[in-house]
């Protein structure tokens, strides 16, 4: 562990990295359509005239930053600014529509840099172990672990089960468009071209969040955010109590964070949503969830942001990549010669540990950078006369769409189903589930098409779904999650007639 | 009240202005475009980005990596005829896919849309399995084959890809029946193998170069023993006449005229000669092709034949 490396990591230059990193990548994050893979695309060449641990410690402050900047655009405008914010927008939209955008933001702050600094502790202490878990993880459990994500879409739609359910299995159907990743089937492109690369995930996400909140600004007079009469101008006071008394929910959530961003191919966005799951299972009776909670936005900000040192656990101890901008790190890594995999944390120690201190250091960077950023981005979004904001997002949302695959296509898709979100919206469907569905739906099918090859193959398929120790664990919670509100809004209403 | 509503417009479009110029101004001046069909973290990237510093110091430009993800490469091919073709813009194309996909439906391009001018690596089909696997050589997975038919699992990436072709050409050759389980991308098929999901995994030697210790390659499928593996046998040597992989090249719109395409082929050509480049790439498992624009036609030709006769075999094609 030697401390020695926490020393190299405090150098000047690789603080200014540090620095430069966090507020470069929340900016990137925050706005929809640019994400993290692709800042970190544009600037690896930079790091290659530098040292492999500084330039790990400048990719990975840019991820962080990424991460916790994708909050100010759900917050705010109630679009996720990358996939992993779509959680925040749960109660992140409500608090700012009621005028407490900036308590909003402040605490996505601490949150963010709370489950960093998790991720990134259990990143230096239990990389070896933990990177078993990624490996103990197989299609099975991933094919559950999406099941368990559906199932949280339909606790987490108040109200409107059945509206829920049919928004992500809508979802899936989208998923399903274009090329299959595990039989090269061509499916639901009607023999156009224009579908075979199907629905991608950031289109859908601008579309599906952004347009119907564009076309809903337009329509009305009133101003965008509620704004307080007396700028109450220090709330970051406010949000650090708030954060004080749900450490547990912090903590709690960081560790969800962390273990699901161990695992490659699940992200951010998932965590976010189980983390935010378990916060509304074990919230006080007076807590509305899904009206504008602070412990909903500090449950998911805390889980994305533990992505981070989470995902670098299996990028660094086993090669494997855990989410896309990992990849990229990866690829870095190797120009620079630097070899992952088991051997690294022996042979490349002091690049692993520097790199880990200054991922530390970047993340606690992230407090006064990201609370300034905050404020200043609160006070212009909230500022801008409407007749400027909308243009103005509306232009960013194409540009951003059509900048992921240079398709012209792509914003087509995006821009028909923000019209859908939007006229479904006035229905009661809302956009997360659908967006869920889409991410969740190829895990859930490459889970089971991999799991039913194997299983059949062996013999054993019940054994392969059921018999399997933490496919058996995430069933339990499944179900858990699905009948304890059943159960709950049961007793509730047998007690009056026990009385009566 | 009307001057400031101007001024904050005016500002909001010169944001939006910047952005949009900015786009445009990097394909006009010097840096290019190169584009990959897939996410990062592939034998695609992995190659690509080894190329980019020797790009830079060769020839004094930026080779800017951007991703385009989808359809398994077919959505960045088949848009490949519509960006410019000054040169500023390049592609990387793979090999079974550009001939096989096109073959298997509509997706969009042609293989001859594509004008590649130079294949410069190729990662040979490898069979690997874990360091603790039972299996001591190749000889061992094909008997456990032979006597539980079905029950070998083999992890892959995809469907009608190297991989999938190297095991039904194999299980052909060897008269067994194992199981191929397709994952998506060589990552996550590496996963499935450490995580023992699967007994063996169809993947490169790129693999077993980054794995190391950890696994344990069985045979290679190549004409002689890899330099980084000298104690890995050939599928040759062991009486398999298998050799191949997946190749790897760069292409240009079809429209770029002969002294564009001319230039690009002799610029990788350089960088692929250079004597550091080939050391980098052979100490990642990478294996090394020198085909440039003007031997292009006849390699195509061959590989298309041959690619579309194990497809038809294996049923993926007509």
């Amino acid at each position: 562990m030697e401390f020695g490396h926490f020393l190299s990591a405090l150098t000047p230059f690789n603080l200014v990295l540090a620095l430069f990193g966090v507020v470069a990548g929340t900016i990137v994050g925050s706005i929809p359509g640019l994400t993290a893979t692709m800042a970190l695309a544009v600037l690896v060449p930079i790091t290659f005239s530098m040292d492999p641990a500084s330039a790990l410690i400048l990719l990975g402050a840019i991820y962080t930053g990424a991460i916790y900047g994708g909050a100010y655009a759900a917050i705010l405008l109630n679009t996720p600014g990358t996939p992993s914010a779509i959680a925040t927008t749960f109660d992140g939209y409500p608090m700012a529509k009621r005028g407490d955008g900036d308590l909003a933001v402040a605490l996505a702050c601490f949150a963010s840099v709370v489950g960093g600094l998790v991720g990134a502790f259990a990143l230096l202490l239990l990389a070896p172990p933990l990177s078993k878990v990624a490996l103990a993880f197989g299609p099975i459990e991933y094919f559950w672990l999406s099941i368990f994500g559906l199932s949280l879409i339909a606790s987490l739609s108040t109200g409107n089960l059945m509206k829920g359910l049919a928004g992500g299995a809508f979802g899936m159907l989208l998923s399903t468009v274009g090329v299959a990743e595990v039989s090269a089937d061509i499916r639901l492109t009607f023999g156009s071209q224009m579908l075979v690369g199907g629905f991608g995930v950031i289109g859908a996400l601008i579309g599906l969040y952004c347009i119907p909140v564009l076309i809903d600004l337009v329509a009305t007079p009133d101003r965008h955010l509620k704004v307080e009469e007396d700028v109450r101008s220090v709330r970051i006071g406010e949000a650090f109590r708030i954060a004080a008394r749900s450490k547990f929910n912090l903590i709690r959530s960081s560790v969800i964070g962390t273990l699901i961003g161990i695992l490659p191919g699940a992200g951010g966005s998932v965590a976010g949503l189980v983390a935010y799951s378990e916060a509304k299972r074990s919230a006080r009776p007076d807590q509305k969830f899904g009206q504008g909670e602070p412990d909903g936005i500090l449950a998911t900000e805390s889980a994305n942001n533990a992505t981070v040192g989470g995902g670098f656990i299996p990028t660094l101890v086993l090669g494997i990549p855990g989410t896309p901008p990992d990849a990229i790190v990866l690829g870095a890594l190797l120009v620079q010669g630097v070899r992952t995999g088991p051997t690294m944390f022996s042979q490349s120690g002091s690049i692993v540990y520097t790199f880990i201190y200054g991922l530390l250091i970047a993340t606690v960077l992230m407090l006064p950078a990201g609370l300034l950023i905050g404020r200043y981005a609160y006070k212009s979004i909230v500022n801008i006369p409407k007749a400027v904001l909308v243009p103005t997002v509306g232009f960013m949302t194409i540009i951003g769409t059509f900048s992921i695959r240079n398709s012209v296509t792509d914003v087509i898709l995006m821009l028909g189903l923000g019209v859908f979100g939007w006229v479904v919206g006035r229905f009661g469907f809302a956009a997360s589930p659908i967006v869920l569905g889409l991410i969740l739906g190829p895990i859930a099918e490459q889970g089971f098409v991999q799991g039913w090859t194997i299983g059949s193959a062996t013999g054993n398929l019940f054994g392969m779904f059921f018999g399997r120790p933490i496919s058996q664990g995430i069933i339990a919670f499944t179900l858990l999650s699905l009948f304890l509100p059943l159960y709950a809004a049961w007793r509730l209403r047998k007690k009056p007639q026990e009385q009566g | 009240m009307l001057k400031r509503t101007f001024l904050k417009m005016g500002a909001a479009l010169a944001v939006t202005a910047t952005l949009a110029s900015g786009a445009s101004a990097a394909e006009l001046n010097g840096p290019v475009n190169y584009i990959i069909p897939f996410g990062p973290g592939g034998e695609s990237d992995i190659s690509a980005r080894f190329q980019q510093p020797f790009f830079k110091d060769k020839f004094g430009q930026d080779l800017v990596i951007s991703y385009q993800p989808g359809g398994g490469g077919a959505v960045a091919w088949a848009t490949l005829n519509g960006l410019s073709d000054d040169g500023q813009t390049i592609m990387g194309v793979n090999l079974p896919h550009i001939i096989i996909k096109p073959a298997q439906k509509d997706v969009g391009f042609k293989t001859e849309d594509l004008k590649v001018f130079h294949m410069f690596h190729f990662t040979p089909d490898a069979i690997i399995v874990r360091a603790d696997s039972p299996y001591m050589t190749l000889e061992d997975l094909v008997e456990d084959a032979r006597a539980n038919p079905a029950q070998v699992t083999i992890s892959g990436s995809g469907k009608a890809t190297a991989n999938h072709l190297a095991h039904i050409k194999f299980d052909k050759m060897a008269d067994i029946q194992t199981t191929y389980v397709p994952f998506k991308g060589t990552g996550a098929a590496v996963t499935a193998l450490l995580g023992n999901q699967v007994k063996a995994e169809w993947g490169y030697s790129t693999v077993a170069a980054t794995q190391g210790e950890e696994v344990r390659m069985l045979a290679v499928a190549m004409e002689e023993r890899h330099p980084l593996f000298p104690d890995v046998p050939t599928f040759k040597e062991l009486g398999y006449d298998m050799v191949g992989g997946a190749y790897r090249g760069i292409a240009l719109p079809k429209s770029a005229s002969d002294e564009v395409t001319g230039m690009w082929s002799d610029m990788i050509a350089e960088i692929n000669n250079d004597p550091a480049f080939r050391q980098q790439m052979l100490d990642n498992g990478f294996a090394m092709l020198d085909v440039e624009a003007d031997g292009m036609e006849d390699f195509m030709a061959a590989r298309s034949e041959e690619y579309l006769n194990d497809a038809r075999e294996a049923g993926l094609i007509e």
